[in-house]
């Protein structure tokens, strides 16, 4: 028995000391540095809690949690409902079904920031395609590069979701006479729960962290009105070379994502029980 | 105490050593030195003239301009640092202060040419008395003018104007060629470029933008408003190319070079790349509201990385770039600006009369200090972008007056 539990200690060591060094290491440092002034070079300096009252006093920060919280919720509705959409299009085996599938992944083998810059060079007016693009709103190319670029991506996780749903359940419905909509309410969507949970955790998270996009299509103009949380987090470690305050801000988004996760996925999973 | 005295001794060694065989730093060692793109030809000339006549050698990378300061950031918190970097001269202030350059106060007073080495320049790679960097490039705002559309609208090409007012009257002039001419062009979503443009005419009027430590900011003066208000008016009688709200940069050259801006504040600079593409241009100082002229003194800094252990190899090349052969040979013969005021006049210069407005204007022009620059004026998200887009844009007088609250408050933050 005990040959075994070390057997099984040494299997786990290789992945206990990845996530060790890469996620509870770096997460202790960040939570050490948000208690310091933290210089680039030289001696850390203990200070708290001012990198945790500085937040509050941060106007710039308060406007991007604001922009980031709207954003968040446009672009999950939106992103959610597209790629639930594509996933009941192509749901069931037809000709041509497999070109479309694919065809609608694609845009997630582009990297992201790759498809900002395709999206800055569309958009420009200096060198892009359509004349007159230059005025378009800054948030509303955001977000069609985000549908486009993660739809496919969410069209895959719901359809593998909607085809783990037992057909004899379907066919049964179907023999009690169930119309499509209700097929779809009563049947469909309660056991796809689990799988809505997690395309619904991944994207406000995503969304809540948003960064990139924003920082190559509009730097976050114009007038702030696109600057995300994380390019605010940026600005203090880059900017203004405030390490500390960077890390005070990562924390509170740190518990603020976790209560948000976990909210959700108790509200999801209670439902479904 | 035993650590100072080893420290003196090392000094002396060095003092010693740099008299007796002034070729000891010059031992063939390998030195990076990293810039930004605006200013990578100007540090590759540098290295390319200094390899070749030295056992030492330069390697120059360089990173995209908007990336470079997050890229120096973190090689400092990694202890990585380049043996030699060139940094946005604005910035200077903040890197000396973060220690992020290696002390070279010593070194520096003990040239010979000391004082002539752009003051500004030297001033901003200055923290509490020691020096930590030192000029690289400089570059000058200036107006560029396009001497054919000036002859086409009427104006004679050789006199450019002497006054802001005068500069609005020739760009109203030539934007009445219609067309898709405009008559001047500006970077209204951009602190960097208004700063570099607009301050001039503030300080040609006497007036002042910041305070001498950087700790207060002073654009709610009479002086700044003014200047605001006539590219205001420039912008909202279609003077200025609509195009101007937006431009955040990147553009702002390809804008000049097209050939359809009459005149416009830039980058002395630019000169060449914009009549490489064809465009016949003039060069004038930038003038105040009513006369007089200055210009901002940009360009680079350029210090020894702190955690480089190449420290004497490295200032030998910084000395030799600060030499009368490197200022002449590498900077002047490439017509640009050489930062020791005297050798503004040299045997390139005087070919060229335009070079002899630009190099005249360093003795007159001002680099701005502050440790917080970049989080306030260049950052787009500080607040003298939103200050900038209020004035020109929006509330002209409210903007100011909360603007410069919000600066000043930025200036001093810790």
């Amino acid at each position: 028995m005990r040959r075994r539990a070390v057997t099984g200690a040494l299997y786990a060591t290789p992945a206990a000391v990845l996530v060790g060094l890469f996620f509870v290491v770096p997460l202790l440092l960040v939570g050490w540095m948000s208690l310091n002034r933290w210089p680039l070079l030289g001696k850390p300096r203990f200070n708290a809690p001012a990198n945790y009252t500085g937040v509050v006093d941060n106007a710039l920060l308060t406007s991007a949690a604001w922009f980031t919280v709207q954003y968040t919720v446009l672009i999950t509705v939106l992103l959610f409902v597209v790629a639930f959409g594509l996933a009941l299009l192509v749901q069931n085996r037809r000709k041509g079904v497999g070109f479309f599938r694919t065809a609608f992944f694609l845009p997630m083998a582009v990297g992201f920031a790759s498809a900002s810059l395709l999206f800055l060079g569309l958009l420009s007016e200096e060198i892009g395609p359509f004349p007159g693009t230059g005025d378009s709103s800054a948030l509303g190319s955001a977000v069609l590069l985000v549908l486009w670029r993660f739809a496919g991506f969410n069209m895959l996780i719901l359809l593998t979701g909607l085809q783990a749903i037992p057909l004899d359940v379907y066919e049964a419905a179907r023999i009690d006479g169930a119309t499509r909509w209700q097929t779809f309410r009563r049947i469909t969507v309660p056991m796809m729960r689990p799988t809505i949970a997690l395309v619904l955790t991944m994207m406000t998270t995503g969304s809540l962290l948003a960064f990139d996009q924003f920082w190559i299509l509009t730097r976050g103009g114009p007038d702030n009105s696109t600057t995300s949380l994380v390019m605010v987090i940026y600005r203090e470690a880059f900017i203004r070379l405030d390490l500390g305050s960077a890390a005070g801000i990562s924390v509170v988004l740190l518990v603020l994502l976790a209560v948000f996760s976990t909210v959700q996925l108790a509200v999801l999973r209670r439902r479904s029980a | 105490m035993k650590a100072m005295l080893a420290a003196v001794t090392l000094l002396l060694a060095t003092a010693a050593c740099g008299a007796e065989e002034p070729g000891a730093a010059d031992d063939g060692a390998t030195l990076t030195l990293w810039t930004r793109a605006a200013t990578e030809s100007v540090s590759k000339a540098y290295a390319d003239a200094y390899n070749a006549s030295h056992k030492n050698k330069i390697e120059v990378t360089a990173y995209p301009n908007e990336e470079y300061p997050a890229k120096l950031a973190s090689a400092a918190g990694a202890k990585s640092l380049p043996d030699l970097f060139a940094a946005d001269v604005v910035f200077a202030p903040q890197y000396a202060a973060q220690g992020l350059w290696a002390d070279v106060s010593d070194q520096f007073k003990s040239l010979p040419f000391k004082d002539s080495v752009a003051p500004s320049h030297v001033r901003a790679g200055t923290w509490e008395g020691h020096n930590f960097a030192v000029p690289h490039t400089i570059d000058l705002s200036v107006m560029l003018y396009n001497k054919d559309l000036y002859t086409k609208a009427g104006l004679d090409p050789e006199k450019p104007p002497r006054t802001l007012a005068e500069f609005a009257e020739h760009a109203r002039k030539i934007d009445k060629l219609g067309e898709d001419v405009h008559g001047t062009y500006f970077g209204g979503n951009c602190g960097g470029c208004v700063e570099f443009t607009f301050w001039p005419s503030v300080w040609a009027a006497g007036g002042e933008v910041l305070d001498n430590d950087g700790r207060s900011g002073k654009v709610d003066s009479p002086e700044m408003a003014e200047v605001f208000a006539v590219y205001r008016d420039l912008y909202d009688q279609g003077v200025a190319s609509p195009a101007s709200k937006g431009e955040a940069g990147p553009t702002w050259l390809g804008a000049l070079q097209g050939g359809k801006v009459g005149i416009a504040p830039g980058p002395s600079v630019w000169l060449d790349a914009i009549e490489s593409k064809g465009v016949k241009t003039g060069l004038a100082p930038i003038p105040g509201i009513t006369g007089g002229e200055s210009t901002f003194l940009g360009g680079d800094a350029i210090g020894i990385g702190a955690t480089s252990a190449k420290t004497e190899q490295a200032w030998d090349f910084l000395a030799w770039t600060m030499s009368e052969e490197a200022q002449v040979e590498v900077i002047a013969k490439r017509k640009g600006v050489p930062f020791r005021t005297d050798l503004a006049s040299n045997k390139y210069s005087s070919a060229d009369p335009r070079l002899v407005t630009a190099n005249g204007l360093v003795a007159k022009g001002k680099t701005p200090y502050a440790r917080n620059f970049n989080a306030t004026f260049n950052d787009p998200q500080g607040p003298w972008l939103t200050t900038v887009r209020g004035a020109l844009f929006g509330d002209a007088s409210s903007a100011l007056m909360t603007g410069n609250e919000a600066i000043t408050k930025s200036l001093r933050q810790e």
